[in-house]
């Protein structure tokens, strides 16, 4: 069954208005944003644009100094302590992995089903050997994230966002901690999803991927974000001088 | 004149070492469970509660242990509660041993990299859920042989508190010299009892160290 794009219309994560700052430093300047389930959007800028902040905003790991943040209904504004809500339906795969080193692959997997959503032991079980079986990493369950590579670590970290049935999954720099030869098995992993319809928002430096899987690039810069669409159209006919050299840097590379 | 055998001397230092060992343990122990519920204090994310741990730990740390015993034991009468010996050491003991595992075991936790908390936020988890399932296993390995170290300085503390009257092997050794006039002997057999207690705590902390790096 193929997923039907923007069936509902009704954006699934909408940001409004959303202000963060470090110190003196204002790095995200009224973002304003929506993504509709089904949706596969990148957002792409320099280092500094604050892209990262945006996507570490939606689950709640920046805590922003205004305007409000929506994923399927749950709202949350720089008021909000308890974020246990809004980060079940957010999941977020690290550029670090950031596996728990004390715990097999499975038991990776399972943690949260069994401490958060209190699922029983045996249907724990079967979702972590189904979310590490979707990841091709069904024969991993009992081996210890230092016994896996760095490709199989990130695709573990995957199945663990995954068994939580999060709404939107958002990805930061995935791959960029990964030796070039162990890309392509996290971009596979990704690929897929997006074919089955998960809604995904990704920070990423891999433009050709961006281009070949997203619906939608929003690029950033200095805070705000001046351009987006869909990726050929911003490829190929960038509106602003920002983003023109911005792909002319990338593409040099 | 009476005369004292060594054996005299060294049976009843013996005896009194009894309760040093127990007050070591009773020390050890409580301040184990206070230490740990001032850690969860200190590294919590509220911040009334991580100042109060916070300004605890300073105050322990930044006092003689001789002056906090001194505290508990002449200033808890004047406010109604009756204090032996006993109990003044041990709460004296207890506070002091709290206060430096806190801060010992925080600095553990602070190793715990600060991916394992936001992977461990992202699936939802309180920061109870996170501590007992993520930060503490990782943070207990590091934390062991510094533990044990640290337990040294509480068998050693417990000197401290002959000067309130508590009769452990130090405040025995007072006594029993007060009737020989053999004091060289008498805290020469002191500190080696002190010796054979410490040392082998000394030994296992320095293992564990070893064996905890190899693993890793």
């Amino acid at each position: 069954m193929s997923p039907v794009k923007n069936a509902t219309g009704r954006p699934l994560v909408k940001l409004s208005g959303i202000r963060k700052s470090f110190g003196p430093v204002e790095v995200l300047k009224g973002v304003d944003m929506a993504v509709e389930e089904g949706q596969v959007v990148a957002m792409i800028g320099r280092s500094g644009s604050g892209k990262s902040t945006l996507l570490r905003s939606i689950n709640g790991l920046e805590r922003i100094d205004g305007g409000v943040i929506e994923v399927d209904g749950e709202c949350v504004d720089p008021g909000q302590i308890d974020l246990r809500a809004l980060r079940q339906k957010v999941g977020m795969v690290f550029q670090q992995f950031n596996l728990f080193p004390h715990l097999t692959a499975g038991e990776n997997v399972m943690l949260a089903l069994k401490v958060v959503k209190k699922q029983d032991k045996a249907a724990t079980r079967a979702a972590a050997e189904a979310a590490l079986a979707k990841v091709g990493l069904g024969q991993k369950f009992d081996a210890y994230p230092s016994q896996l590579s760095g490709g199989q670590q990130q695709r573990v970290a995957i199945a663990r966002s995954l068994a939580m049935a999060p709404k939107v999954l958002l990805c930061d720099e995935i791959t960029s901690a990964l030796d070039p030869e162990l890309v392509a098995e996290v971009l596979g992993v990704v690929r897929k999803l997006a074919e089955e319809g998960m809604t995904l928002i990704l920070v990423t430096h891999e433009m050709r991927f961006a281009r070949e899987v997203c619906d939608r690039l929003v690029f950033m810069h200095g805070g705000r974000i001046i351009e987006q669409g869909p990726p050929a159209e911003l490829f190929d006919r960038p509106a602003t001088p920002e983003l023109a050299q911005f792909i002319g840097m990338v593409e040099a590379r | 004149m009476l005369e004292f055998t060594l054996w005299d001397i060294l049976s009843n230092l013996l005896l009194a070492a009894r309760w040093t060992v127990l007050l070591s343990l009773i020390a050890f122990v409580s301040g184990g469970v206070a230490g740990l519920l001032l850690l969860l204090a200190r590294v919590s994310p509220l911040p009334p509660l991580r100042v109060a741990a916070k300004l605890f730990i300073e105050v322990f740390q930044g006092t003689p242990l001789l002056m906090q015993l001194f505290i508990v034991f002449f200033a808890l009468p004047l406010i109604g509660i009756e204090t032996s010996a006993w109990t003044a050491a041990a709460v004296g003991l207890t506070l002091f041993t709290a206060a430096y595992l806190a801060e010992i075991w925080r600095g553990c936790v602070e190793a715990v990299p600060k991916g394992q908390w936001e992977a461990s936020a992202s699936l939802a988890m309180t920061f109870a859920e996170q501590m007992r399932h993520v930060i503490l296993p990782q943070a207990l390995r590091i934390a062991v042989p510094p533990t044990v170290g640290f337990s040294v300085q509480v068998v050693k503390g417990t000197a401290v508190t002959s000067i309130i009257g508590f009769v452990e092997v130090t405040k025995a050794g007072t006594m029993i010299t007060n009737a020989t006039f053999q004091p060289f002997l008498v805290y020469g057999l002191v500190g080696l009892i002190y010796f054979a207690l410490c040392y082998p705590l000394s030994l296992s902390a320095k293992a564990l160290e070893r064996k905890l790096n190899v693993a890793r």
